[in-house]
């Protein structure tokens, strides 16, 4: 990110860049051509009309057909340009708003003024974020106070982060180097404070980043050691095949969908998970009652994360098969979850 | 210019038949509320265009060195907030509105004078909540409030000045309210909806907005309020709320509040164009019925402030598709002016030229509405300075041109005088250029990914800032030079005489200044609107 001579367009660092800058140019191009036009014709009635002597012009009737054919003109053409650009448009959020079921996970937390970042293997890092290029990458993030957004312009994309909720933004970084990380949406008096860098590398030189670690074990080990001294396996087992009455098992339920007490269903996604934890008697899971305490107040933001992670790692995701063994479940999900990072996150517990 | 044999200023006038102090703030003469407004939206100007100053001064260098980030915040928040809710929003309605619906339509008044100053009152109550709490030590939330930081977080005045934008919003309604009543119930005989001028057509529209809007970002401020003092849970998570309601609820207004900003605007342009092309405007069906539409559809696209606020992405498509079609009214209406000049006989005054100015910068401003319609796109620009160039071009290009036309255009009726030219045409065209070198720039630093509200920013957004302070000083000398010849003319300036444009409408058919009454005998319509005869035509030369 050393100083650069002038420029138009940020540095285009992700697989969105060139799609983006293309409707942008697109639209540049069109709206340059009807200001043209519109500022070419005002300067030239202003002139070739301008008051000679006293005659009264002949107004023009506009419901003739000349006028009417005018009239239409002049609304059908921008409305067809503009569905050009809605849809152009639509494909690419659409795009934007799809993250690959294979993307890398990273999880973000913004609090005033800062982003913490977590990634599965368990390495944190603040206001930066280290990223393996060519790669999916799928951020989950919320908020521990107001609303705030992360933005990363080389990527041309952003979206809102807020408290209370679970929010996605992906990309595919496709050039190794160091942007701007931005929250966008004002949260208060550091806001612009509240910047980042994003380290785009090389696979290589991002497995020996994540081997630095954070020596504590991947996002799901410390989520269950969470589990354990919070005692939610009291009541929650953890493994196929127990039940105990109390409370649902948590083995492989991530990705599922489960009936619940009122009649209705929901997927066992990060969102439900996160509020079974916050508000458990919000949404109960059919043949349970109403037991549970809830931990508002007793856990972070990051700590939600961790035992979403670990209730992720429990589970085989996305209807893969169960385990063969029941009673055996991998604790440790990184062989079935994660492609490389999984060597690099061994390589930092030692 | 040829002005109409040696005008005199008609001896007893709504100026001076009282001049009491009295007689002027409880007055129930809609001319004299127009004046009332006229002087209160120019003291919030003044103090916004103080705040606007302050920005731009700050974001010269990139690093934050002459506010600290607190008092940054507050200044643009008082910025925009002054700007909009006792600036923009009342500026041409309450002004021009109040003084000339009346005279347009051939009225003594409008339909409920007292409630007519009433709303003059709550304007000023609303005012004064607010100029109270920027005393106190002012609000650092942004004019849009964002939940749960406005309710939970800020340590601002917010809730005087939620409660300040609560109050002026009556103001509002029953400001649209009286309009509407007055439109439909006391024209004067013969004319007919189809020949009212297409100012009347704008304002019954923007009208139409106030009513039904306006109640909504009331109460949505009254539920920060709430939460805010009373911790009952709307917004805030914590208390169990949704943030993004808020933005549902505000943008549901404040979406249209653009066009009420907008449209009058815009019926403003129609009348100038007109009149200085003396020819009836192209497509007066078409522009009459655009204001409407854009009324209606403007309630119906809030969703694309929302794309990246985890709506669902349906939603955003629907609305993306909504805003598209918002456009279309809008550029019916600067092709029909266009057609206006064709074959006109056209005169470039100083109204005309700030009618030029609305053009050009009201297209830049909607076509660029389009790069934000575009949901790919408006990921990557939304919450940086394209946004903030946007609506600057749509707010102040395209609201103030049109007001300062319009003061332009009406001075004559309104004061019986006349404003120098030379001036006013030096100080329109100031105004044009030095908007577009404070806004332009900041397309391409929103483009360049510089968030918007930023405080502190990295040095490569450096040169577009200093352009676009640069061009900040030219606009600010541009708006204070009318200030001055304007008050100067009140004294100097030349007689006007009744009609000096040689214009159609019914106003410019009683004296100037007008009698308290309007009219001596109510007028009685026998033809189409812009219909311009020899003699009109004539006496301009």
């Amino acid at each position: 990110m050393e100083p650069r001579s002038f420029q138009l367009f940020p540095e285009a660092a992700s697989n969105f860049a060139g799609q983006v800058d293309g409707l942008y140019a697109f639209l540049v191009l069109t709206s340059a051509f009807f200001s043209l036009i519109i500022a070419f014709f005002t300067v030239f009635f202003a002139i070739k009309y301008r008051r000679k002597d006293n005659t009264i012009p002949t107004p023009i009737d506009e419901h003739g057909i000349g006028g009417m054919i005018l009239e239409i003109t002049w609304s059908v053409i921008p409305l067809g340009l503009s569905m050009v650009m809605f849809g152009w448009g639509a494909v690419i959020f659409f795009t934007e708003s799809r993250p690959p079921a294979d993307a890398m996970n990273v999880y973000v937390t913004g609090k005033q003024w800062m982003w913490k970042i977590q990634h599965q293997e368990g390495a944190r890092e603040i206001n930066e974020l280290h990223i393996p290029v060519d790669r999916d990458i799928r951020l989950t993030m919320t908020s521990e106070d107001v609303i705030h957004d992360f933005f990363v312009p080389a990527f041309r994309t952003k979206s809102d982060v807020l408290p209370g909720k679970y929010t996605t933004e992906w990309f595919r970084p496709t050039k190794i180097g160091a942007y701007h990380i931005f929250c966008a949406e004002y949260c208060g008096t550091k806001h612009s404070g509240m910047i980042g860098v994003v380290y785009v590398m090389s696979q290589a030189d991002y497995n020996d980043w994540l081997a630095k670690g954070s020596g504590e074990g991947s996002m799901a080990e410390q989520g269950q050691a969470l589990f354990n001294q919070l005692g939610c396996g009291n009541c929650h087992p953890s493994t196929v095949q127990r039940t105990n009455g109390r409370a649902p098992n948590l083995a492989g339920i991530y990705g599922t969908t489960v009936d619940l007490k009122d009649g209705s269903r929901v997927k066992v996604d990060e969102a439900y998970i996160r509020e079974s934890v916050l508000n458990p008697e919000g949404r109960i899971v059919a043949g349970y009652d109403n037991i549970m305490p809830t931990f508002k107040g007793l856990m972070t933001e990051d700590g939600l994360l961790k035992l979403v992670e670990y209730v992720k790692s429990l589970g085989p995701a996305n209807g893969a098969p169960m385990p063969a063994v029941p009673g055996t479940v991998d604790l440790n999900p990184k062989q079935t979850q994660l492609k490389a990072g999984g060597t690099a996150a061994q390589a930092g517990k030692k | 210019m040829i002005t109409a044999p040696s005008p005199v200023l008609t001896k007893k006038n709504y100026l001076n038949e009282a001049h009491s102090l009295k007689s002027w703030l409880l007055t129930k003469d809609h001319k004299r509320i127009g004046i009332l407004y006229l002087i209160s939206v120019t003291f919030f100007f003044m103090l916004g265009g103080l705040y606007a100053a302050m920005i731009r001064l700050e974001l010269m260098t990139p690093a934050g060195d002459l506010l600290e980030s607190n008092t940054y915040n507050k200044v643009f928040t008082m910025h925009g907030v002054l700007m909009v809710f006792l600036f923009l929003i009342p500026s041409i309605p309450a002004v021009l509105g109040n003084f000339l619906l009346p005279l347009m339509i051939g009225a003594k008044d409008v339909a409920f004078p007292r409630l007519n100053l009433l709303s003059y009152y709550v304007y000023l109550a609303g005012g004064l909540f607010i100029f109270t709490s920027l005393i106190l030590g002012g609000v650092d939330t942004g004019w849009t409030f964002y939940t749960p930081f406005s309710t939970s977080y800020s340590n601002g005045y917010v809730l005087t000045t939620g409660l300040g934008i609560f109050i002026a919003g009556f103001s509002s309604i029953l400001t649209g309210l009286n309009f509407i009543v007055t439109i439909h119930r006391m024209r004067a005989p013969g004319l007919t909806w189809f020949r009212l001028p297409l100012f009347v057509w704008a304002h019954y529209a923007t009208s139409m907005i106030q009513i039904l809007g306006t109640p909504v970002v009331a109460v949505t401020l009254f539920l920060v309020v709430l939460e805010r003092g009373l911790h009952i849970g709307f917004f805030d998570p914590a208390y169990g709320g949704d943030p993004v309601l808020f933005q549902h609820m505000f943008w549901f207004y404040s979406h249209p509040a653009v066009y009420i900003m907008i449209l009058p605007s815009m019926g403003v342009v129609s009348e100038i164009i007109s009149t200085f092309s003396s020819k009836k405007p192209f497509g007066y069906t078409f522009i009459a019925f655009s204001s409407l539409a854009i009324a209606v559809f403007g309630f119906l696209v809030w969703g694309h402030h929302l794309y990246v606020a985890s709506q669902s992405v349906y939603a955003g498509m629907v609305f993306s598709i909504l805003t598209y079609i918002v456009a279309i009214p809008s550029a019916i209406k600067i092709f029909n002016w266009l057609a206006t000049m064709y074959k006109g006989s056209v005169r470039i005054t100083t109204p005309m030229l700030y009618a030029f100015g609305f053009m050009g910068l009201f297209t830049i401003g909607g076509l660029t509405g389009l790069f934000l319609a575009s949901i790919g796109l408006d990921v990557h620009l939304t919450d940086t300075y394209f946004v903030v160039a946007h609506f600057h071009y749509v707010m102040v290009g395209g609201a103030i041109m049109g007001f300062l036309g319009g003061i332009h255009f009406w001075w004559p009726k309104i004061t019986g005088r006349m404003y120098p030219e030379g001036w006013s045409k030096l100080s329109a065209i100031m105004v044009f250029c030095g908007f577009n070198l404070t806004f332009f720039p900041q397309f391409l630093v929103g483009y360049m990914g510089m968030p918007r509200r930023y405080h502190v920013y990295p040095p490569e957004f450096q040169v577009f800032n200093v352009l676009s302070t640069a061009g900040a000083g030219l606009l600010g000398v541009g708006y204070f030079v009318p200030f001055i010849y304007l008050l100067w003319s009140l004294k100097y300036g030349k007689l006007a005489g009744d009609n000096p444009w040689g214009a159609t409408g019914l106003e410019w058919k009683t004296s100037s200044p007008p009698i308290h009454q309007n009219f001596e005998v109510t007028p009685v319509v026998t033809q189409e609107a812009y219909t311009y005869t020899t003699e009109e035509v004539a006496h301009i030369g």
